[in-house]
């Protein structure tokens, strides 16, 4: 095959790059998307029943805004490091990388943390009626997406200071990073559905 | 980052034997046992897929006998009540889950890195884990049946009987599991496939210079991404109930259980396509090489393709006609349901247009194909029928269905499926399947399907419902069932005709050579069996059916590393080379990350607090899997 005339010389190739032009980010965006899939349909379930009930939320008082917001602005705020750390990333520059998920790394930690407290503040617990099973299951399936991001987040920045914090690393820290935007972007939508729209019903 | 002396010598440097001998030591799987597990060589994977799904299929076909044995003749007391509620759940979910989808997914992996000219799968470890995971979910519900704790609910697990109040015990349990097992292996697959197939392409094979097979399984990997997700929140939320006492579909705490048939058959009509499409891709394949002439309407196929994947999402509903939801809806989901004939009669019009304008050779493959085309025509215009409420009211749960959904799964995907292996089988094992047994098979299965399943539709419109372990002689129903079940036993003796088939041509087939039947797609220009390494020189394509445009070899991408695994990779539309990214080695992680994922889905049944235990464990595993071992993985 070698020698037929159109054949072509791949050698000046680069071995790695940043975005789109990755397998690596392409797989991300597929996990991505299968599981906004899964939100999609949880959140569908969720409406379904508050459509079919006569009152919703079932028998409580929608649940406390205060961790919820909290949660939410410790994701929003983390928002601004992760595009630090991404920028970090394609220039390359290990040092800055190291910092910023290190930044990461706590910024992932602390919404965690206060997870625990909205999950004690939702008024009500999940064997009790179909609203607080769903209210329960939408909010495990945001958590572990949270402890899987966060564990991944933690293990990178262990990675990047041992001697493999060097070239195509620079691209699964970016990664790392988009995986971060769509945990906080499913996140906006989930606190939209549970934290609001039981207001807006009730009203 | 750019080329530098480690990764010397390239695939330029070197010629003949020894190039090809060193590729294949730097992509073949080590020897002994740890290297058979270990492997992420996607034929290897894909074999062992392939081979798993068919055992499967044989235990399915087995379960079937069983039940046409008792259903032969009124009053039989040859299998009770109790037994016949399992066997027909583990027909129906073992058909479905265990061997229709992952079959499809199997042929894909083995297949589509060839037919795209990569050396690999995208991200082959996570292929191997899925295939460990596939393996451990059949086993699962094998060994729980063996035991009897097989489920009894039905494929479809409809509640409240599969809840907690009418299913005591562990057999729904097992069920659900199944679902996770089968689905985390079904979804990796896809978004394997979706990788590979948009950025692992050769060089200068533009979109619209896919085979269309490969388009047939992008559009199915993209249904899957979209379809699986539904069942297992559903099956997720069933085992919550059942375990934790939610109330997902407890109606009596405000639940429902119309909202598992809408999660699930928003999982299951796309399933019925997540089935056919790859079929019609083999069709596409098979049709060109054995009229030898490229394919009637390439861009229509392809627009077919896309389009029955959107409409497969807008049907659902149709499988819930029944249970009295708002009329306005229903008759959308009518509309839709008939819609769907459209692309699908376009795709056969091609099909016979490609056949009418070729010199077609009757192969066993082409017969199979042939074979395919009558029976889901049938299948087709039966599911028009049933696409109309009031068709549908009267029908529903009979046998009619039965015979409907057989001729659409068997005829528009078993049949092409065995085309496909007649016509892949000398590139998977280099050698050809027996011509003369294969027309005898051909005839056998064509001829006895048709006794088995036609009858059913008068049956079923006769009355007779499904699901039933015996019926009384006075219902009038024992001659056609007696017909049935004789049409069964032939239809099963069909498949242990294509096995002696098999077991027979890989000790004294012909062999195949590169490419026995002329065909034009890529997977033919290499040897048969490919080597590790599928190319010892990456084909660049100029044309859509590359090896008839250049009958004297292709032109080849060269300067690739020789001693470390390497692949191109490439633009999305234009497939133009971009970069020369690492292809991981074998590893025995994702073997144990399957494992430990599997004793956690099935401890889980018993405690719920085998998810935390187990996701550490897990979490652990992949921490191992993903830890680079030596530099060279930095690149």
């Amino acid at each position: 095959m070698s020698e037929r005339p159109g054949g072509i010389d791949v050698s000046g190739l680069p071995t790695y790059a940043f975005g789109s032009r990755m397998t690596m980010a392409w797989g991300t965006a597929g996990f991505i998307v299968l599981e906004g899939t899964g939100f999609a349909l949880a959140i569908g379930a969720y409406l379904y029943l508050a459509v079919i009930n006569p009152a919703w939320p079932i028998g409580v008082a929608p649940p406390s805004l205060f961790w919820s917001t909290l949660v939410t602005l410790s994701l929003l705020i983390s928002v601004w490091p992760n595009h630090v750390a991404k920028r970090s990333a394609r220039n390359e520059n290990l040092a800055l990388v190291r910092r910023d998920l290190v930044i990461m790394s706590i910024a992932g930690v602390i919404p965690l943390v206060l997870r625990i407290f909205e999950f004690r503040a939702l008024n009500i617990g999940w064997d009790q009626n179909a609203y607080g099973s769903i209210l329960w299951i939408i909010l495990g399936l945001h958590t572990t997406h949270l402890i899987t991001d966060v564990g991944d987040t933690l293990v990178l920045t262990a990675l990047m200071f041992t001697r493999h914090g060097k070239g195509r690393r620079f691209s699964d820290v970016e990664d790392n990073a988009v995986y971060w935007d769509f945990v906080v972007i499913s996140w906006l939508v989930v606190y939209i559905v549970l934290y609001w729209v039981p207001r807006w019903l009730t009203t | 980052m750019n080329a530098n002396d480690k990764d010397r010598p390239r695939d330029n440097e070197l010629a003949g034997r020894e190039l090809e001998e060193r590729l294949a030591r730097t992509w073949g799987t080590p020897r002994g046992i740890l290297g058979a597990l270990s492997t992420v060589d996607h034929k290897i994977v894909g074999r062992r897929y392939i081979v798993t799904a068919f055992v499967f299929l044989c235990l399915a076909g087995l379960s079937a006998v069983v039940m046409r044995a008792q259903l032969a003749v009124p009053g039989n007391t040859l299998v009770g009540p109790d037994r016949y509620n399992q066997l027909f759940t583990m027909h129906g979910t073992t058909m479905m889950f265990l061997f229709a989808v992952p079959v499809m997914e199997a042929f894909a992996v083995y297949l589509v890195p060839l037919m795209v000219g990569t050396r690999n799968i995208a991200f082959p470890r996570l292929n191997a884990f899925s295939y460990w995971v596939y393996l451990f979910g059949g086993l699962l519900l094998w060994v729980a049946f063996m035991l009897n704790i097989g489920p009894d609910v039905g494929w479809f697990a409809y509640v409240p009987l599969s809840g907690p109040e009418y299913s005591p015990g562990k057999r729904a349990d097992i069920w659900a599991q199944m679902i996770t097992f089968t689905e985390v292996s079904a979804l990796a697959v896809a978004v394997e496939i979706i990788v590979t197939v948009l950025k692992q392409r050769a060089p200068g094979m533009t979109l619209d210079r896919i085979p269309l097979f490969v388009w047939a399984m992008l559009v199915t990997s993209f249904l899957i991404i979209f379809a699986m997700p539904a069942v297992m929140i559903a099956s997720t939320m069933l085992i919550l109930d059942r375990l934790v006492g939610t109330h997902m579909f407890n109606p009596a705490e405000g639940g429902d259980a119309l909202l598992w048939q809408h999660l699930f058959w928003f999982f299951g009509h796309p399933e019925v396509y997540i089935i056919f499409l790859p079929a019609t891709g083999m069709v596409s394949m098979i049709v060109a090489t054995f009229a030898q002439r490229e394919v009637f309407g390439y861009l229509a196929l392809v627009l077919a393709l896309i389009a029955v994947g959107f409409l497969s999402f807008g049907l659902w509903v149709h499988h819930m006609f029944a249970t009295g939801l708002p009329q306005l809806g229903a008759s959308l989901f009518t509309a839709s349901s008939m819609m769907i004939a459209i692309p699908n009669g376009l795709q056969i019009f091609c099909w016979i247009a490609t056949l009418w304008d070729g010199r077609p050779r009757y192969t066993t493959s082409l017969l199979f194909v042939l074979g395919f085309i009558v029976t889901f025509v049938i299948g087709g215009l039966s599911g028009v029928l049933v696409a109309s409420v009031p068709l549908d009211t009267q029908v529903h749960d009979t046998y009619f269905v039965v015979a409907h959904f057989h001729y659409v799964l068997i005829g528009g995907a078993v049949f092409p499926l065995l085309g496909g292996v007649y016509y892949w089988f000398p590139k998977i094992t280099g050698r050809l399947l027996s011509e003369r047994i294969g027309k005898w098979h051909f005839w056998l299965a064509f001829v006895s399907f048709n006794v088995a399943f036609f009858p059913m539709h008068i049956l079923g419109l006769e009355g007779m419902p499904r699901r039933v372990y015996t019926y009384q002689a006075e219902m009038g129903w024992g001659n056609l069932n007696l017909i049935v079940t004789l049409g069964s036993f032939a239809f099963f003796l069909s498949f242990v005709l294509f096995l002696c088939n098999c077991i027979y041509s890989l000790r004294r087939g012909l062999v195949a050579g590169p490419n026995p039947w002329n065909a034009s797609s890529l997977e033919w220009a290499t040897s048969s069996p490919p080597p590790p390494q599928n190319f010892t020189l990456i084909p660049v394509v100029r044309s859509r059916d590359p090896l008839w445009s250049s009958p004297e070899g292709l032109p080849a991408a060269t300067g690739l590393s020789v001693d470390r695994r390497e692949l191109i990779v490439s633009t999305v539309v234009d497939a133009e080379p971009d970069l020369r990214e690492a292809s991981p080695d074998p590893s025995i992680w994702p073997l144990a990350a399957a494992g430990a994922t599997g004793i956690a889905f099935v401890a889980s049944i018993f405690t719920p607090w085998a998810v935390v235990w187990g996701g550490i464990i897990v979490g652990i595993l992949f921490i191992g899997w993903f830890w680079p071992k030596s530099e060279k993985e930095d690149k």
